[in-house]
């Protein structure tokens, strides 16, 4: 069952911006680095100005959700002041844009921070969201004819409510096919911390998840979050299969360029 | 899980007829927990109205005392139970077994779990755990009259046989309640089976035990909440039996029992009502539906919590009633997926109150009633948290192990103790050979 879309208005309702913050988070920037230029490719090319502000880091998100709010604070804060223009901040992780979009106004609740919080969690944007329903990108695939499956991060999913925006660019892809997995809503037992404090719970989840994967028979492992792709990719790769795990940001970039 | 899940999906199919009920479902615990004190006043009142005598009990001792006194008084010495997961807080069975009294339970997977010695892994299949070879084995060691076999109907007719008998044979009765209505007085129980009603009304002495969250205000709150439940619990539209005790026998009345009683149990729940963000803990109307949607518990299974109520409402739930510093374990053993959340028909945050519950575990907060709040800190930890709050809030700092991560790759250390619970089932993740940073430094992108 799909439920109704929750993207905010605010994804619609917005004319087209002329420029556009881009935040890599710390993951992409160590482990998929080409997922996040062609983010920011996919989005030059739609004739944006696309800042990268050099000093970002990472959103805060591990610490937050471990209970150390004030070391999430102190991280947190350092980001939002890289990111003082009015322009929209688009983020190639629903996970982490879960985190600015949600969190950040309740991490800064009673801070003198808390007004240019919650303006800021206002310009988050993750990106195939800002893609599909700001932008509203028209792709044209030169790529070879390629089955691919896809799983969504349970942040994408239920806190940033994207459900459809991935799936309607790889729909405009005419080579791609998109074969479903079973049980695509289940976590795939990565959760930050989760996958090292409780390891052998995340490993039958993630075994679980890697079957759907390769019952589905696709070569390529589509997500929008680097966590998922890391952690199913790991487990893929440890089994010995050549099921490849892909950002979909580099992945639509390199098809269409 | 899936099959269940998946009748429940098809009774929630319209999103916006889920979307209303379940804000209405939320709305109404969430009104009877705002004058929880008054709804429990008045509710006593109009029990007492009606017949039905309370009794309070701050602890599962004094819970258990007031059940065996009562029973004393009645020179009960033979139980049957309706199901109850109070009576489970209460370890209400084993209570009364030391004291001579038998006490036997009649909803049928509690009945299987009790002959085998068990806990409930499940809220409401408490016998999950367990498949029809193992049901069929047990019944043929522990039933004389039985004799062994594997058919699901006939092992159910043996059970029914051997309670029913119970059920005449009982000097009282004990049952749970899902729902207690304040303005009229009105124990509301919910079941399938036709154990509930035989328990509450063949014996002549009928005692239930609720928790002091199970007030609502108004018979009008009540349909709302069914129906969440039974479709959330069971992928049922409306459960075979339900159960509205408003008192005992009358006098022109020829059955049901002469006595009622309603035994309200607060263990630990006053303090988590006592703190406006945690009560959405005593919204939980006890679906199961976060257990049946929960990737950790149908992973794990129920016993692996080591606690009364398992899954995601357990792991918020007993760090509250028995310390966030003593089941700290249970905080962690989430991802933080949301699909409990999702599924919860009383909208209980559960993700966002684990994460507060883990600050609250490490963290004592200036007011908190939480019990053993910061009592969970460990130095190591602050340690790798401080240390990662200076790396990655110094650009410096950050872009210097960017730099070493790229360029060290293929030197990560597999068997540090943080990397080895990850790579006992993945490959060692290899940093890409330049940073994020680089390339958009060396493409000339604005700002980098």
């Amino acid at each position: 069952m799909i439920p109704v879309s929750m993207s905010s208005p605010d994804t619609t309702s917005r004319g087209r911006p002329e420029a556009v913050y881009f935040y890599g988070t710390c993951l992409v920037d160590l482990f998929f680095p080409e997922a996040g230029l062609s983010g920011i490719r996919l989005l030059q090319r739609e004739g944006l100005r696309v800042i990268f502000p050099k000093g970002q880091t990472c959103c805060a998100q591990p610490a937050f959700n471990c209970g150390y709010q004030e070391e999430a604070r102190a991280v947190a804060r350092a980001q939002i002041a890289l990111f003082r223009e009015p322009f929209p901040i688009v983020v190639p992780s629903g996970s982490c844009a879960g985190m600015m979009k949600r969190h950040y106004p309740a991490l800064f609740e009673g801070d003198p921070l808390h007004a240019e919080a919650e303006a800021f969690a206002a310009r988050v944007f993750e990106l195939t969201q800002f893609l599909t329903n700001v932008l509203k990108v028209k792709l044209t695939d030169h790529g070879e004819k390629v089955r691919v499956t896809w799983h969504s991060s349970c942040h994408a999913l239920r806190e940033m409510g994207i459900v459809m925006e991935p799936r309607s660019l790889l729909a405009q892809l005419a080579n791609v096919e998109l074969a479903p997995l079973s049980r695509e809503r289940e976590c795939c037992g990565f959760g930050g911390t989760f996958a090292i404090r409780e390891p052998e719970i995340s490993a039958a989840m993630v075994e679980d998840k890697a079957g759907d994967v390769l019952a589905t028979g696709a070569p390529v492992l589509l997500s929008g979050d680097g966590g998922c792709l890391l952690n199913i990719g790991g487990r893929l790769a440890a089994k010995g299969e050549t099921v490849r795990p892909r950002h979909v940001a580099e992945f639509l970039w390199e098809r269409t360029k | 899980m899936d099959g269940l899940m998946a009748k429940r999906a098809a009774l929630f199919a319209d999103p916006v007829e889920w979307r209303d009920l379940r804000a209405l479902g939320s709305a109404v615990r969430a009104r009877a927990l705002a004058n929880l004190p008054e709804l429990l006043e008045k509710l006593e009142k109009s029990c007492a109205s009606n017949g039905i005598r309370v009794r309070w009990a701050e602890t599962t001792e004094e819970a258990n005392e007031i059940v065996h006194e009562i029973l004393k008084e009645h020179g009960a010495t033979r139980v049957v139970k309706g199901k109850s997961m109070v009576s489970e807080e209460m370890r209400l069975n084993d209570f009364l077994e030391d004291r001579g009294i038998e006490s036997l339970e009649s909803d049928l997977g509690e009945y299987i779990i009790q002959l085998d010695g068990e806990t409930p892994s499940h809220i409401i299949m408490p016998a999950i755990h367990k498949n029809k070879q193992q049901i069929a084995k047990l019944f043929g060691k522990k039933i004389r009259e039985a004799k062994y076999t594997e058919d699901v109907d006939e092992l159910t007719a043996i059970a029914r046989r051997v309670l029913r008998r119970k059920f005449f044979e009982a000097d009282a009765g004990i049952s749970g309640v899902n729902f207690a209505v304040a303005e009229t007085g009105t124990l509301c129980l919910v079941e399938n089976e036709g154990n509930g009603r035989m328990s509450t009304h063949v014996p002549p002495l009928h005692i239930a035990l609720m928790g002091i969250e199970k007030v609502v205000e108004r018979l009008e709150d009540v349909p709302p909440l069914y129906s969440l439940l039974t479709r959330s619990a069971t992928g049922q539209v409306i459960s075979t039996y339900f159960n509205m005790i408003t008192g005992p026998r009358g006098p022109e009345e020829k059955d049901g029992p002469t006595e009622v009683h309603l035994v309200i149990l607060d263990n630990g729940r006053s303090r988590i009502f006592s703190d406006v963000e945690l009560s959405a803990t005593l919204r939980c109307i006890r679906c199961g539906a976060c257990m049946n949607h929960c990737p950790v518990y149908t992973r794990i299974g129920g016993h692996a919590y080591e606690a009364v109520y398992p899954g995601p409402i357990g792991k918020i739930l007993t760090p509250q009633t028995e310390g966030v510093a003593r089941r700290h374990d249970l905080l962690h053993a989430s991802s933080l997926c949301g699909a409990c959340a999702e599924a919860c028909p009383v909208e209980i945050p559960i993700t966002e109150l684990l994460v507060r519950l883990r600050r609250e575990a490490t963290h004592k907060e200036p007011g908190s009633t939480v019990l053993q709040a910061g009592e969970g800190r460990d130095r190591l930890e602050d340690a790798a948290w401080a240390l990662w709050k200076a790396a990655h809030r110094s650009p410096a700092l950050y872009l210097l192990m960017g730099f070493a991560a790229t360029r060290l790759r293929r030197f990560l250390p597999s068997w540090l103790p943080v990397l080895s619970a990850w790579t006992s089932v993945r490959a060692t993740p290899r940093p890409a050979r330049r940073t994020l940073h680089e390339l958009a430094r060396k493409e000339k992108v604005d700002g980098a």
